[in-house]
């Protein structure tokens, strides 16, 4: 089990206070001039060496991501832009960064700004955090006042300014592209790629987005080292991560272990275990609700991270794992998202538009056993046609869990079409 | 689609819109944050001030022209950006606007049951504003505190950790004109297990002088 | 330039095309629906999705930017599958009402379902239903057709510059249309029903006229203002049924405003059909020989001076060039074709638009004078958003006379020539923006230039475009931006005033005091009409407009859809315009009715077919000699230095819907006039 000492987030739990006095006592803001001082190239390789892949989902090299950025300013500014747009069904962590610990991202948008050579950034988080903005907000004039961020940041000589920006319920703006519409004043539809926000990104500028939870990060992996980071988790899947375990497990909650820990020791040891005991698990989805469902076969003995959740044709994603015993109605569970996928698809383009209705319509028969045997062929071509046609990942994320569903519960379906097709025979 | 993603009809619509000086002042603060030119941006920061600033938390069409006018851009692309994002009411709401996740986690935690005790508790529908307009109850997608489902935001507060019985009890609060404490109702304090930090020990040890205040509205 | 593989063809392309381009140029065919070569990108329908090696899924082609080395297949079960997929997504809330929808036989989502469609529908539940949105007298809804491409939301805000259509709400309810009810105000919405894929917008005023297959098409040109658009005229039988525009990159790309499109629906009403005469102060029905008499007697032996010709702002080159001959014949040098008495008519640089309209798009400042573009020739309107558009803004339009929207940010600099004169002096901040541009150009309107101190506006103009480097090497940004049709050819033909003749002001008083006896109005409407009444007036033309209503002998024209001539526009390029339909009733081609008067009165001019009437009209211009091109005019002395009045210059144009004869009779120009123009009589078009 990862220990307390290799812990980032320290008040992930809020029992003490988020403001800058308590922060600086929990060791935020310690040496931040020194580690700018250090320059940005020792910053990136640091950030690279550390094996942090993107915490938002994809799983995406955060140095690496930070190196796309160009070296030299062509006369436009850059920006480095914090996805808080937390949404992903299943997922809460960011929140708890965000309104418990809001100085480790503050302090983390400092660093990562200066990696990257710009001199703003804007955190959008999403509307209904309303709290969270309002604990974030003064934890950001806090350190406004106290001289850390602002002109000249913590004596550092470089100017930093960090807005706060709220969305206003829209799960798509997750997507990086959307997010920098959505920040411009625009309808959060995903933009065509290339280019790439690197190269055109907010207002056309160089940008980078990143996840709450991988900037909250930085500062304590600057300070340790990229080694330290890397100490956790296996290769290519390094450092400590935050697990929101929901569902059926006796005791949820969001936590901070080390990456790669087997699915049946992060619910057994942190959540009390599977409601019912292990034997009573049905399937869980371990990485929000866009990653395909695993069985409990699975689940035995999974890691997880994102190479071996990969490996049994599900992912890592935001590491929100939902639990769901043997008294779920499986078919349902799935058939909600697929409702959520219907209610977020943005409309932009025509698989998703026309697709996420349709495939939920028809998990909403699935439901019923209002359907036939070749349905279920049908249903899974449609997935097919939306996965990998469309101008962002909604697509692929709303057809995942249904193939998921179809590929692990199709006796399940079957069974419901035949009691269905044989009750209105009768 | 509920109706309150649809405008609301044109007797209920003013004919006039403007922000009172103390949010003019925050409007203009608003529109600082971005760049010179790109004024734009503030389109949903504004809306969501003409919606708190609206009897009924909603912003009429002719508000979304004021912004449009303030922001020098085509009204339609305000009604784009109005009609996109759901929490900008396009018509009235009660003053205790209650949604309740019912997304997957929350589900699979008993959200059905809080919906019906909503339901139950209120006389009304989803969709619906009670006939005295203290209450509007919908169904959302979720809200993003999974591990402490199931759970409902009415108006700017979280109502986390519910049961049927809780949730009766906020309501009966609310209709009393008191104010039920938000997070959850299960007596934890956040995301940490039910029965207290398994791990973080030593910083959860804490007096309750050490607690962080409560978060005061309007900050945002 | 990138060079690429497609489907194992070889093909480069120029830097900056997409993979689509790409596609095309290896001859294969892309299909797409929201991809628009004049739009910006919006990659939203997934119709051009092609396989792209090393990419791990197919890419929209419209949307990838062709680069070295790219390996592109489009015929593969990838793309196949991909397309097929699409396509099933597009039809399953598109309803199935082809057999009554006016885009059938030309909608291109019925067409790629014959590529691409499955041959049954696996769609087992409920079809989406949208409510069709209001959107004015043009442009008719049906928007549960909507196949959501977003090229209609583009338009407005990208060419049309008005903001009225967006897509509201979001996933599947997504709504395309206003929000609130709106019409579109704009001069060039009927674009939207030519760029609508699919039939949701169609045209309403052309609402179930007839099918695309039963349309003979002929190509033309438009003589509802001085731009010469590109159309295609589309008749069944004696009937013309819709005006459409013609690729013309240089002219109106593919675009045509309403007036051109819509107008023609007031060629079927109060049509001049038959040659008219009066007696006893009525107007009598008569034969061609009747009428011809009428007028013989009226002019015989009559003093040429006392006869003057008027020339109208529609009619083609031919008919002036026969009307010319014929006032010569007849010893008359009174003729005139500035119906509004505009002081032009110089060297051919001082009267045309030397940039070119396509020339717009290299400039970096434009001051316009006394023009409402906006209204007197939306297509050049547009082309200046259009390079506003492509500087992101940097484009400058200042503009002196009324404060008219251009749809974009421009500067207003003043009412009147005051404000001319202090750019001249360098007083205005404007100055410095023309100074400073690399290529600046001036736009003079005919509410410049045709009032009393005209030449005098004319020549501080120049004196403008000779201090601020607007005309330099290759480079002439000096322009006069006319309404009429007519009236560039009518200047390269020299219908003016010859030696000792009087202008259309001095015509008028002439009648009015009794000099002027026989007044010829060919197709001359605009004009002080209670002025001609104790003269004979000859009216020849196709409606019963003004002119007819004062006419002694009316001889029934053609209209431009009814004859083959030939137009020059205002940036003086000449163009052939080819018939449609034959003349209705007794009605002739203009140049032969003139041809045939001529032989009546015994003075019979010497060309009997159109060949040899275009012979002559070289013989007086070579400019007539060069079809569709323009010619650049040499800079020469123009303009007389003198006094300029104070007062504000006005545009000609109070009603863009109704600026003629034809636009005046059509109803669909009546019902955009109530839509639209709140106050006609002030002029604002609101």
């Amino acid at each position: 089990m990862l220990q307390d000492k290799d812990r980032i987030f320290t008040n992930l739990y809020g029992f003490q206070d988020f403001g800058l006095k308590a922060a600086q006592a929990r060791g935020n803001w310690d040496g931040t001039k020194g580690l700018i001082e250090k320059g940005q190239d020792w910053i990136i390789e640091e950030m690279k060496a550390s094996g942090m892949r993107g915490r938002g989902g994809a799983g995406f090299p955060t140095g690496l991501k930070w190196s796309f950025m160009p070296k030299e300013s062509d006369g436009r500014p850059h920006y480095l832009v914090v996805n808080a747009d937390e949404g992903e069904p299943g997922t809460c962590k960011d929140r708890e960064i965000m309104r418990n610990d809001p100085h480790t991202l503050i302090e983390g948008c400092l660093l990562a700004s200066f990696a990257m050579r710009a001199h703003a950034a804007y955190i959008y988080i999403r509307g209904e955090f309303y709290h969270e903005a309002s604990n974030l907000q003064r934890a950001i004039d806090e350190a406004y006042d106290a001289g850390l961020i602002g002109k000249n940041a913590c004596g550092s000589g470089w100017d930093f300014d960090l807005y706060l920006h709220l969305g206003a319920g829209a799960y798509i703006c997750g997507e990086e592209t959307a997010l920098i519409e959505s920040l411009e004043g625009k309808k959060g539809q995903p933009r065509l790629k290339p280019p790439f926000p690197a190269n055109a990104g907010l207002y056309g500028c160089p940008t980078t987005v990143n996840n709450v939870e991988s900037i909250a990060a930085v500062p304590e992996i600057l300070r340790r080292g990229g080694a330290w980071f890397s100490s956790f988790g296996r290769e290519k899947n390094h450092g400590t991560k935050l697990f929101a375990i929901s569902g059926h497990v006796e005791k949820p909650c969001t936590v901070e272990e080390a990456m790669s820990i087997p699915l049946r020791e992060l619910i057994e040891r942190h959540c009390g275990g599977v409601r019912g005991g292990w034997d009573n698990l049905l399937a869980v989805i371990p990485g929000g609700s866009s990653v395909p469902v695993l069985t409990k076969e699975v689940c035995d003995d999974v890691l997880m991270d994102f190479d071996a959740l990969r490996e049994v044709g599900s992912g890592l994603g935001t590491a929100a794992v939902i639990v769901m015993d043997k008294s779920t109605d499986i078919v349902y569970a799935i058939a909600r998202l697929s409702e959520f996928y219907k209610h977020e698809s943005c409309g932009q383009c025509t698989p998703c538009r026309e697709g996420t209705g349709w495939m939920m319509r028809m998990m909403q028969r699935m439901v019923r056993g209002e359907a036939t045997l070749d349905e279920i062929d049908l249903l899974w071509d449609v997935t097919k046609q939306v996965e990998g046609h469309t101008i962002c990942a909604l697509g692929d994320a709303a057809a995942w869990p249904i193939q998921g569903l179809i590929r692990n519960f199709r006796p399940e379906m079957e069974r419901r079409i035949k009691e269905y097709r044989a009750r209105i025979a009768a | 689609m509920s109706h309150l993603r649809r405008p609301a009809p044109r007797e209920l619509q003013p004919t006039s819109f403007a922000f009172t000086p103390e949010n003019l002042e925050k409007a203009k603060k608003i529109i600082a944050k971005y760049p010179e030119g790109r004024q734009q941006s503030a389109t949903m920061p504004l809306l969501d001030l003409a919606q708190r600033q609206t009897e009924g938390n909603w912003v009429p069409t002719v508000a979304m022209d004021y912004i449009a006018d303030m922001l020098e851009m085509p009204a339609i692309r305000v009604y784009e950006v109005a009609t996109f994002y759901t929490m900008y009411n396009l018509a009235p709401v009660g003053q205790n606007f209650i949604q309740v996740c019912t997304t997957t986690p929350c589900w699979l935690r008993g959200s059905s049951d809080i919906v019906k005790t909503c339901k139950e508790e209120l006389g009304i529908g989803i969709g619906e504003t009670t006939e005295d307009g203290k209450f509007t109850l919908i169904e959302v997608e979720c809200l993003g505190a999974c591990v402490n489902a199931p759970m409902m935001q009415i108006n700017d507060d979280y109502y986390e950790d519910l049961t049927s019985d809780s949730t009766k009890n906020i309501i009966d609060m609310l209709k009393r004109g008191e104010t039920p404490k938000a997070g959850p109702q299960s007596g934890r304090r956040g995301c940490e297990p039910i029965d207290g930090p398994k791990v973080l020990k030593a910083f959860c040890g804490c007096a309750a002088a050490d607690q962080p205040a409560e978060p005061k509205d309007g900050e945002a | 330039m990138p060079k690429l593989t497609v489907d194992g063809i070889e093909v480069e392309v120029e830097a900056g095309a997409t993979v689509l381009q790409a596609c095309e140029e290896a001859g294969k065919e892309i299909p797409r629906f929201c991809y628009h070569e004049r739009l910006s990108i919006a990659g939203n329908c997934r119709m051009c999705l092609v396989e792209m090696e090393r990419a791990p899924k197919p890419v929209a082609s419209c949307a990838m930017p062709a680069a070295d080395g790219m390996v592109i297949k489009t015929d593969s079960d990838l793309v196949k599958k991909a397309r097929n997929g699409v396509m099933e997504f597009l039809l399953i809330n598109h309803p199935l009402d082809c057999p009554i929808c006016d885009q059938g036989g030309e909608c291109d989502l019925q067409d790629q379902a014959m590529a691409y469609g499955f041959d049954a529908s696996r769609y087992a539940e409920k079809k989406r239903a949208v409510k069709d949105k209001e959107l004015g007298p043009i442009v008719k809804t049906i928007m549960t057709r909507c196949i959501h491409c977003t090229r209609c939301v583009r338009f407005s805000e990208e060419v049309a510059g008005v903001g009225t259509m967006g897509a509201v709400y979001r996933g599947e309810d997504t709504e395309v249309g206003p929000y609130i009810e709106a019409s579109i105000n704009s001069e060039m919405s009927g674009n939207l029903v030519d760029l609508c894929p699919v039939g949701a917008l169609t045209s309403k005023p052309y609402a179930f006229t007839a099918r695309p297959w039963e349309l003979k098409k002929t190509d033309s040109v438009d003589v509802m203002d001085a731009v010469g658009s590109n159309i295609r005229v589309d008749a069944r039988g004696s009937e013309v049924l819709r005006v459409l525009p013609r690729l013309n990159e240089d002219i109106n790309e593919e675009w045509i405003s309403d007036k051109t499109r819509y107008a023609i629906d007031g060629l079927k009403r109060q049509r001049l059909d038959r040659p008219y005469v009066r007696v006893n102060g009525k107007l009598a029905p008569a034969s061609w020989d009747e009428a011809f008499a009428a007028i013989k007697e009226k002019v015989s032996g009559l003093d040429g001076k006392k006869i003057a010709a008027i020339a109208g702002d529609t009619v083609d080159c031919e008919s002036m060039t026969a009307l010319k001959d014929l006032m010569g014949k007849l010893g008359s040098a009174n003729i005139d074709c500035r119906q509004d008495g505009a002081k032009i008519g110089g060297p051919r640089s001082s009267y045309i638009f030397n940039t070119t309209i396509a020339g717009i798009e290299e400039a970096d400042a434009c001051l316009v004078v006394g023009a409402n573009v906006r209204a007197e020739a939306p297509i050049i309107n547009s082309r200046l958003r259009k390079r506003w558009r492509m500087t992101a803004g940097d484009f400058r339009l200042g503009v002196i006379g009324e404060n008219w929207d251009p749809t974009f940010k421009h500067d207003y600099l003043g009412a009147g020539p005051e404000t001319l004169s202090d750019i001249l002096e360098g007083k205005n901040d404007f100055a410095k923006v023309l100074e400073s541009a690399a290529k600046p150009m001036i736009i003079v309107g005919m509410g410049a230039l045709n009032r009393e101190d005209g030449e005098a506006v004319l020549a501080t103009a120049r004196e403008i475009a000779d201090k601020y480097g607007l005309v330099s090497g290759e480079w002439n940004g000096f322009n006069v931006l006319h309404t009429a049709a007519a009236r560039v050819g009518g200047l390269d033909l020299g219908f003016v005033p010859g030696e000792g003749g009087l202008a259309t002001n001095d015509i008028l008083d002439g009648a009015a005091k009794g000099d002027v006896e026989v007044v010829y109005l060919l197709g001359a409407d605009e004009l002080d009409m209670a002025k001609l009444k104790n003269a004979f007036v000859i009216y020849q033309g196709c409606l019963g407009d003004a002119g007819a209503q004062v006419a002694d002998v009316i001889l029934p024209g053609a209209a431009y859809t009814e004859k083959n001539g030939t137009y020059v526009n205002t940036e003086g390029r000449v163009q052939y315009g080819w018939r449609a339909v034959f003349p209705v009733g007794d009605a002739r081609e203009d140049w032969k009715i003139i041809r045939a008067l001529s032989a009546g009165l015994g003075l019979t001019l010497p060309y009997d077919n159109i060949d040899s009437v275009r012979a002559r009209m070289v013989e007086i211009n070579d400019v007539f000699g060069s079809i569709n091109v323009t010619r650049k005019a040499a800079w020469a002395e123009f303009g007389k230095a003198g006094v300029m009045k104070s007062e504000g210059f006005a545009s000609p144009v109070r009603n863009f819907y109704m600026t003629d004869p034809i636009s005046r009779a059509s109803v669909t120009m009546a019902k955009c006039t109530e839509a639209f123009v709140k106050d006609a009589a002030a002029g604002k078009v609101a």
